[in-house]
């Protein structure tokens, strides 16, 4: 599941995926003839619109990807670096560069670009750049307040809207198609003859212009990979298919104190009731969070087995059911709630006098387990933290 | 020198442009950038040049504190050069590399020089302000819908569309 780095792509070797992303990066800028200071200043006199077509095709088409791989559980959308919002900077810091495109003729970018073919105003312009840096970092305490000030967090905008990102997703794309529509109708206009190309001319075109659309719309009628794999679970027909393997709380208890390391005892209740009261060395991983990745190590490793508990039958056997899907790891359940357990190990009830010997035998057996248990999750304490992963979020941003 | 070639449809760039930045955000989390490089540019020069007001300046401070590694370390650094290349490469196979100097039709060469060098001035200055570029706010924001990028996206066009009358010598006939 990505993002790759640092999980699966170590950060050094992310150095060099980021000189090949950088050679796409420059080449599609290239080919698009954006190391051009005329074709890009085109977009602000209205006879040339490519630096719009390319810029909004090309965030059309990373949108629709993100979404897709994030639909059938290929990206975390959670870990992906969102760019945080400043309102008053972003709003100044975006006119300024909007000033500096119209006198420079370029972006950073862009400037690279003209510069690495040789344009000489490419260079100069980067040239500029490095000095404006300068002087942001040498100014920066009295620009601080400035910086600073506006903070919404890393806000998405599609909640701002309290839209779906799907929505939103549909919504830029119809503005990406309109625009492409109404450039071409303007640039004909400002140059009084007709363009080359003509917008969505072709059969090719219009399919390419519709498929984001019909990507987007599918995503909306089929159910993602969360909440097959929950319809599933919630099956009632699939939960007395599957056999469950189950493991009795005596049982439960006689293997804890022989072999503890071997077992990851998981209570799935919510937190809450977690810390009102819960089996000795059990960890909390609630059922809806099942499928953090933060988990995915324990649902995944075949060195211990996990047994699952709950306050009922069907929300242990929903978690079984869950963790198979997950993972590969072995899950039982415990034939006992998490109140049976405790009743009949922690609060045993004498056998009469005159009964069987057995039933003696189990009571002491409890008895002396319940001691020994306790005993066992005091000593362990600290070292039966559960093991979360911990996950690191992409840093990014061009700043 | 051979007729360059002309540029590639406007829609496929975008497409392979878009490509490039899904396996970016796909591999690494992050989108793509380029006014980053020139931030750590800046920040090695400053370092190298003036190290005793590097290690006392406030943002030069804050820089150390969060990234104890040296500024070149720098996945946006790395990834321009790969920009380089990249347009390089591109401009090879189409006929576009050589020594050239681009500028409005009616600008004279002192013009242009004078207003190339201001306007990246502007340009770096508020991208640091503005927290990255057209690429790395703009581009890469618009694909992960944050509000920010959006913002300053909005901004970056709407101000050059404010001025462009003001500067129209610069660039129209």
């Amino acid at each position: 599941m990505g993002p790759l780095v640092p999980e699966i792509i170590s950060s050094e070797f992310s150095f060099v995926i980021a000189l090949i992303i950088g050679f796409g990066f420059g080449f599609a800028l290239e080919q698009a003839g954006f190391s051009s200071t005329r074709k890009l200043v085109g977009l602000f006199y209205g006879y040339d619109f490519t630096v719009l077509k390319v810029f909004f095709t090309a965030g059309v088409t990373a949108m629709t990807g993100t979404l897709v791989l994030s639909h059938f559980g290929y990206l975390d959308l959670k870990l992906i670096y969102v760019n945080p919002t400043f309102l008053w900077s972003a709003l100044t810091g975006g006119l300024i560069m909007g000033a500096g495109f119209i006198i420079g003729g370029f972006c950073p970018g862009t400037s690279v670009c003209a510069a690495a073919i040789g344009k000489v105003d490419g260079m100069l312009f980067v040239l500029g750049s490095l000095i404006g840096v300068l002087i942001f970092t040498e100014a920066y305490p009295l620009l601080e307040p400035l910086f600073l000030s506006g903070n919404f967090g890393n806000v998405l905008i599609n909640e701002s809207l309290g839209l779906s990102k799907l929505t939103f997703g549909i919504i830029l794309v119809a503005i990406a198609v309109g625009a492409f529509m109404v450039v071409g109708f303007i640039q004909k206009l400002v140059t009084g003859q007709n363009p080359d190309y003509i917008e969505f001319g072709t059969m090719k075109m219009r399919i390419l212009g519709a498929l984001p659309f019909i990507i987007l719309l599918t995503l909306v009628i089929i159910p993602d990979k969360k909440e097959s794999i929950q319809n599933s679970i919630a099956e009632a027909k699939q939960q007395k298919k599957c056999v469950f393997k189950a493991i009795s709380s005596d049982l439960l208890v006689y293997e804890m104190l022989q072999t503890h390391y071997k077992i990851n005892l998981i209570d799935v209740r919510s937190p809450e009731a977690f810390k009102k009261y819960h089996l000795p060395l059990a960890i909390n991983i609630p059922l809806d969070s099942m499928m953090g990745r933060e988990w995915e190590d324990i649902f995944n490793q075949h060195y211990k087995k996990n047994v699952f508990y709950a306050g009922d039958d069907t929300t242990a056997k929903k978690a079984c059911l869950l963790a198979k899907h997950i993972g590969k790891s072995t899950n039982f359940i415990l034939t006992e709630s998490v109140d049976e357990f405790r009743r009949l190990i922690f609060e045993p009830e004498k056998p009469e006098v005159n009964a069987s010997k057995l039933a003696h035998d189990k009571y002491r057996f409890r008895l002396k387990s319940a001691r020994e248990l306790k005993a066992l999750a005091k000593s362990l304490k600290n070292s039966n933290k559960p093991v979360k992963k911990k996950l690191k979020k992409a840093k990014g941003g061009c700043a | 020198m051979k007729t360059s070639k002309p540029y590639m449809n406007p829609y496929f760039a975008g497409i392979i442009l878009g490509a490039v930045l899904l396996a970016t955000i796909y591999i690494t989390g992050r989108g793509l950038g380029a006014s980053g490089a020139m931030k750590s540019i800046v920040l090695a020069g400053v370092e190298t040049v003036a190290p005793e007001h590097y290690a006392e300046t406030l943002y030069y401070k804050n820089y150390t504190a969060s990234n104890p590694e040296s500024p070149l370390k720098n996945w946006l650094l790395i990834e321009v050069i790969g920009v380089v290349l990249g347009t390089f490469f591109s401009g090879l196979i189409a006929n576009r590399v050589g020594i050239a100097f681009d500028k409005g039709p009616k600008a004279t060469n002192r013009m242009r020089i004078i207003a190339v060098i201001l306007g990246g001035a502007l340009f770096g200055f508020g991208s640091q302000l503005g927290r990255g570029c057209t690429s790395g706010s703009a581009l890469s924001g618009m694909a992960v819908m944050s509000l920010g990028g959006i913002i300053t996206m909005g901004a970056i066009f709407g101000g050059a569309y404010f001025l462009a009358y003001f500067f129209r010598k610069l660039w129209l006939r």
